[in-house]
């Protein structure tokens, strides 16, 4: 064992340099990309956000003679459409809170922190990496499931849909923008709680359990409450139609961009004064 | 480096107004019993923890207020810090961008600790050993001044604890400061030159290891010799010293080396039998050092079970 009774000579590190937030951001992307369990929950949101929206305008498609009048003014082409965020927002959500708890769990965090000892560069880096990924990774799949979901829609003129019509365009791309910033929300959630199955509770009880409890309350403090909560308040991203129970689009997106900064704001607060 | 630093977790004191400076250019033992203390502190060091009083910096800063941090120090922290999920090239190549360290740093590092065929791997299918050694690695990406490891040699094969030496001798010889922690007085004392030794959270020794290995062996030394009484007239001469009887013809010596006896012997033409300078053990004597000072001792479980 000559090599290892040796003193062995560390090579040395030719120019040294600082920390800056577009390396962080570097770094993060490179944490991103190599793990498997984010990239399985990029898949699982894509899937799902393409193939709902094909399945139902099979099924609609089908069964299109045999539905009642009543049944066939429901259906929405873009609801059709746009069925699959609903779903994914889970994928996307769960994908957000592994970005942080995932490095938690596993003690990667005592690395990252001594790399980037001010901390904060990390969470925006986490945050902003995140957010380009999720929107990048999401409009293809909301395009393809317009088009496709139209494609198959196609005999039928009622559900006829021109992505040029006054708000479609933005409708589906708003479901894009919609699932980044549940990313953001889970994200946050989950830099605030630190541990993943508590992260996806709170967020699942945010998003899924609040909304139908309000059906509890009488109607009128119902509809007078519910518009304002994150899942209703977001909705309005992917919306066409925006009535007296819910906010404008304007006042929506404004108000879930301030949920989402919110969240990523107490995340910071904490961030930097919690021990690890 | 460290000045009246103390760390509470809740009621639980960790770390208890402690102080102590490191030097560059030597290994310095960071050595105490479980739960002494001393993991906390190189937290608190690392600023990974706010220390509840007290203060530390690194080279007369904050850790925090470094701007290239992985330069400034390198650390190993005892529970492991890596993703699971990623491989242990990733790792090193998500920490170098940081500092906009490049690939070519992260496959010498691979190499230099031999981690070359399982760096692809994931690396929560590591055994402890190659954990130990991508710990090591990802202290060394930055070419740290400082290079600070909890338990190094925690979970490594003999020749990886060979390896680990050398490596911390070669650090120090290149002028770095290497602060290194264990609770193996034995294998310290080979490593370091330089000691700190804390129990439940408080500074014990700050010493050289040559001075703590002289005065745990107390300066014994054994002489056997039929000429008793000639020898001790000869040998009290001296300050300081002392002369025992251990048996017929034995004596124990304090204060004086084996070479003094020796030649104190020859110069009044004394036979000698035996001259055996006596080393207390390492173990023995860092034992006696921290027995007050340990957190859970075999004797008070015992204690505590007789009484139920
Ligand atoms: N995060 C924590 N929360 C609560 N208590 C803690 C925490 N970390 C350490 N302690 C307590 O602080 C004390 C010192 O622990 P520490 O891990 O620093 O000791 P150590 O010297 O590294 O021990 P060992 O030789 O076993 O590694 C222990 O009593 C431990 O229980
Ligand atoms: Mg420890």
């Amino acid at each position: 064992m000559s090599a290892v009774s040796q003193a062995q000579q560390i090579p040395r590190l030719s120019h040294t340099g600082r920390v800056t937030q577009l390396r962080v951001a570097r770094s993060e992307w490179t944490k991103l990309r190599s793990l498997r369990s984010t990239l399985w929950s990029m898949f699982a949101g894509v899937l799902l956000t393409i193939l709902l929206p094909v399945l139902f305008a099979a099924l609609t498609s089908s069964h299109w003679g045999s539905m009642s009048p009543h049944e066939r003014a429901d259906r929405h082409p873009l609801d059709i459409a746009l069925a699959g965020v609903n779903v994914s927002q889970l994928a996307i959500a769960v994908l957000g809170v592994l970005v942080i708890t995932g490095e938690y769990s596993t003690g990667m965090i005592r690395a990252s922190f001594t790399a980037v000892p001010k901390r904060l560069p990390v969470l925006w880096a986490k945050t902003a990496v995140f957010a380009v990924v999720a929107f990048l990774l999401m409009l293809p799949p909301v395009l393809i499931a317009f088009f496709a979901s139209q494609a198959i829609l196609s005999r039928h003129h009622i559900l006829q849909i021109s992505f040029s019509h006054s708000g479609v365009a933005r409708s589906v791309i708003g479901g894009a923008v919609y699932l980044m910033l549940v990313g953001i929300f889970a994200l946050g959630i989950g830099a605030i709680v630190r541990n993943t199955a508590g992260a996806i509770a709170t967020f699942a009880g945010i998003f899924f359990v609040i909304p139908p409890l309000m059906n509890i309350l009488p109607s009128n403090w119902n509809h007078a409450v519910s518009k304002y909560l994150p899942s209703e308040a977001g909705r309005q991203l992917f919306s066409l139609t925006h009535d007296a129970n819910s906010l404008s689009l304007g006042a929506g997106a404004r108000l879930f961009v301030g949920y989402c900064a919110l969240t990523i704001a107490v995340a910071a607060f904490l961030l930097v004064r919690r021990d690890t | 480096m460290a000045e009246g630093l103390t760390k509470y977790y809740g009621e639980q004191r960790a770390v208890d107004d402690l102080s102590f400076t490191v030097q560059p250019g030597l290994v310095t033992g960071f050595l105490g019993p479980n739960g002494s203390g001393k993991s906390t502190t190189m937290r608190l060091i690392l600023e990974l923890d706010a220390p509840t009083a007290g203060d530390v910096t690194l080279n007369g800063k904050h850790y925090r207020d470094h701007t290239a941090p992985l330069h400034e120090v390198g650390a190993l922290l005892e529970a492991r810090s890596v993703h699971t999920g990623r491989s242990a090239y990733n790792h090193l190549l998500a920490l170098a961008h940081t500092h906009g360290i490049g690939r070519r740093r992260v496959d010498e590092l691979i190499d230099l600790v031999g981690l070359h065929d399982v760096a692809r791997k994931r690396a929560g299918k590591f055994s402890l050993g190659m954990g130990q050694r991508l710990g090591i690695a990802a202290a060394l990406l930055g070419d740290p001044s400082t290079i600070m490891l909890d338990e190094p040699v925690n979970g490594l094969d003999p020749e990886g604890i060979l390896w680990v030496r050398h490596l911390l001798r070669g650090l120090a010889a290149e002028g770095r400061t290497v602060f290194v922690s264990s609770h193996l007085m034995s294998e310290m004392s080979l490593t370091a030159d330089h000691l700190i030794v804390i129990g439940r959270g408080r500074k014990i020794a700050d010493m050289s290891t040559e001075e703590f290995i002289r005065q745990a062996s107390g300066g014994l030394v054994l002489v056997r010799t039929p000429q008793a009484a000639e020898l001790r007239k000869a040998l009290l001469s001296g300050p300081d010293v002392t002369v025992t009887a251990a048996g017929p013809g034995l004596f124990e010596v304090r204060g004086l080396t084996a070479v003094q006896i020796g030649e104190a012997a020859a110069a009044n033409q004394l036979v000698l039998h035996e001259l055996t300078p006596q080393q207390a053990s390492l173990e023995e004597a860092f034992m006696t050092l921290t027995r007050d000072d340990v957190e859970f001792k075999a004797a008070d479980l015992e204690s505590e079970e007789a009484v139920l």
